[in-house]
């Protein structure tokens, strides 16, 4: 089986024109791969890149140099210098995302925010709501809360919105942002075990985690981001 | 998914005299694709945006538009009735007043089935149930299709002028500010209908606008212009999350939070 995802000596700077051009270094020589059905984590402390890492991953930062090597409908494509189109296909397709924050659209439902991803891939609406419901039953969101656009839902709730709109495609890459941040126990053994079904059906994982028991109950591996620190970092 | 763009431009500028309008545009832009052109007033987003609708003709440069028969025309080449044909049936235009796209004089129904009778519709009964599905659609109440639009408030007008030019199932919908001049509140609506509308029918669109929360909610690519110029381009999410010019920067940096 080939590999999902692979990523050589990808280097990442951001220049600051507006504070005279300074340059600031935040990763540089970052390599691994991620197989199918692994959930590898990346580790180190805040500040690190990790974060930075996942946007470059998901076409939403620009890479300097390097190449992110995906496998995209059967052929592969460097993300690190495709054309918008193409980050757009991989992203409804290939590659999935949850992000630590949602971004909310004023009055579309909960309900539909989940489906949506499904929708967009041609999915029936009706049946991509089905498992749009099953998905928020799962995560204990209230049943009343679905039919609510999130933007007034609490944190939590807000994050099972996220989760759940991540975790209902089939993408067979998917990108975690501290999905668990603000999760009671109960809840994050749920997104515990829906990783682990992610596994099951050959999913390449990649996450940051802050919560010790979570990354030690999902992590196959740890990618230490500290190794590819790219000189000094500003403050 | 077809694998041809839907216009590709290449080159395009626009001098008025000396000054530049747009200068050397370049961009493909696919079916069911939202680009946003973002830039402050003066920055030639609203002269490339009337060169592209072939409201004005470039001084340089090639704009080439699929037809529905899949062929290419060159739309500077076009005779001004063929291109008055295309913006009656295959394109719209949203301008940001209203009653600078609408007839503020004839009832909300008329302006809606107006479009509709310039593409051979005659039939009264079928004419008038489309205008009133058009405008539920635009969440405008039916008791309100015998009214003007000057009776109508700023955002009615809108959604109105919305209705009135995606009735005829346009493919391509040019936008200048469409939310400007509207409240916040009025504003959500109105972007909250056009984000559901263009998904809905696939609708590839430029959306010219200073207000980067509205490039961000509607479209899926950016180019930023400035003094006339491209200065950068690309995933909507990419640019405003890692703006990489110097003017982008000080764009991004000067969006209010709340």
């Amino acid at each position: 089986m080939p590999t999902p995802l692979v990523v050589s000596d990808v280097a990442k700077s951001f220049t600051m024109h507006l504070r005279d051009g300074i340059k600031l270094p935040v990763v540089a020589g970052v390599s691994f791969s991620i197989r199918a059905g692994e959930c590898a984590v990346l580790g180190g402390p805040s500040g690190a890149g990790k974060s930075s890492i996942l946007k470059m991953l998901y076409g939403n930062y620009a890479v300097d140099e390097g190449q992110i090597i995906v496998q995209h409908e059967g052929g592969l494509i460097d993300l690190a210098n495709a054309s918008p189109r193409t980050v757009l296909a991989v992203r409804r397709q290939t590659i999935g995302y949850v992000s630590q924050f949602l971004r909310t659209v004023p009055r579309v439902s909960a309900l539909d925010v989940v489906a949506e991803p499904l929708v967009e891939r041609g999915e029936e609406r009706e049946s991509a709501r089905e498992k749009a419901r099953a998905l928020l039953a799962q995560l204990n969101l209230p049943e009343k809360l679905w039919a609510l656009p999130p933007a007034t839902f609490s944190g939590g709730e807000q994050q099972r919105v996220n989760i759940a709109r991540g975790f209902i495609t089939e993408h067979p890459v998917l990108l975690l942002d501290e999905p668990t941040a603000s999760l009671d126990a109960k809840n994050r053994d749920v997104v515990v075990a829906l990783i682990a079904e992610k596994k099951a059906a050959g999913v390449a994982l990649l996450g940051i985690f802050h919560d010790q028991d979570v990354r030690d109950a999902v992590a196959d591996r740890i990618i230490d981001v500290t190794s590819f620190a790219a000189g000094k970092i500003a403050a | 998914m077809t694998d041809e763009p839907l216009l590709r431009v290449s080159g395009l500028s626009k001098f008025y005299g000396s000054r530049i309008g747009c200068e050397n545009v370049t961009f493909d832009l696919w079916p069911g694709e939202v680009l946003a052109v973002v830039g402050e007033s003066g920055s030639g987003k609203t002269t490339l945006l009337n060169c592209l609708s072939t409201r004005l003709l470039p001084s340089s440069g090639t704009a080439s538009y699929r037809m529905r028969d899949g062929q290419f025309r060159e739309l500077y080449r076009m005779s001004e009735a063929e291109r008055r044909f295309l913006m009656r049936t295959d394109w719209g235009f949203v301008h940001q007043n209203p009653a600078d796209g609408l007839r503020m004089t004839v009832s909300a129904g008329a302006n809606v089935g107006e479009r509709l009778m310039a593409v051979g519709d005659r039939h009264y009964g079928k004419i008038r149930a489309t205008a009133v599905d058009w405008l539920s659609r635009v969440e405008i109440d039916e008791d309100r299709i015998d009214d003007e639009p000057r009776a109508f408030s700023g955002g009615m007008r809108q959604r109105l002028q919305i209705a009135r030019n995606l009735v005829t199932g346009p493919r391509l919908v040019f936008m200048d500010e469409p939310t400007g001049g509207l409240d916040v509140s009025v504003q959500a609506r109105l972007l909250d209908l056009l984000r559901g509308l263009v998904t809905d029918l696939g609708l590839a669109a430029i959306v010219v606008t200073h207000d980067l929360a509205v490039a961000r909610l509607l479209s899926q690519r950016m180019m930023v212009m400035k003094d006339g110029r491209v200065v950068e381009s690309g995933l909507t999410d990419r640019v405003l999350d890692d703006p990489r010019a110097p003017y982008t920067q000080l764009l991004v940096s000067s969006i209010l939070q709340v």
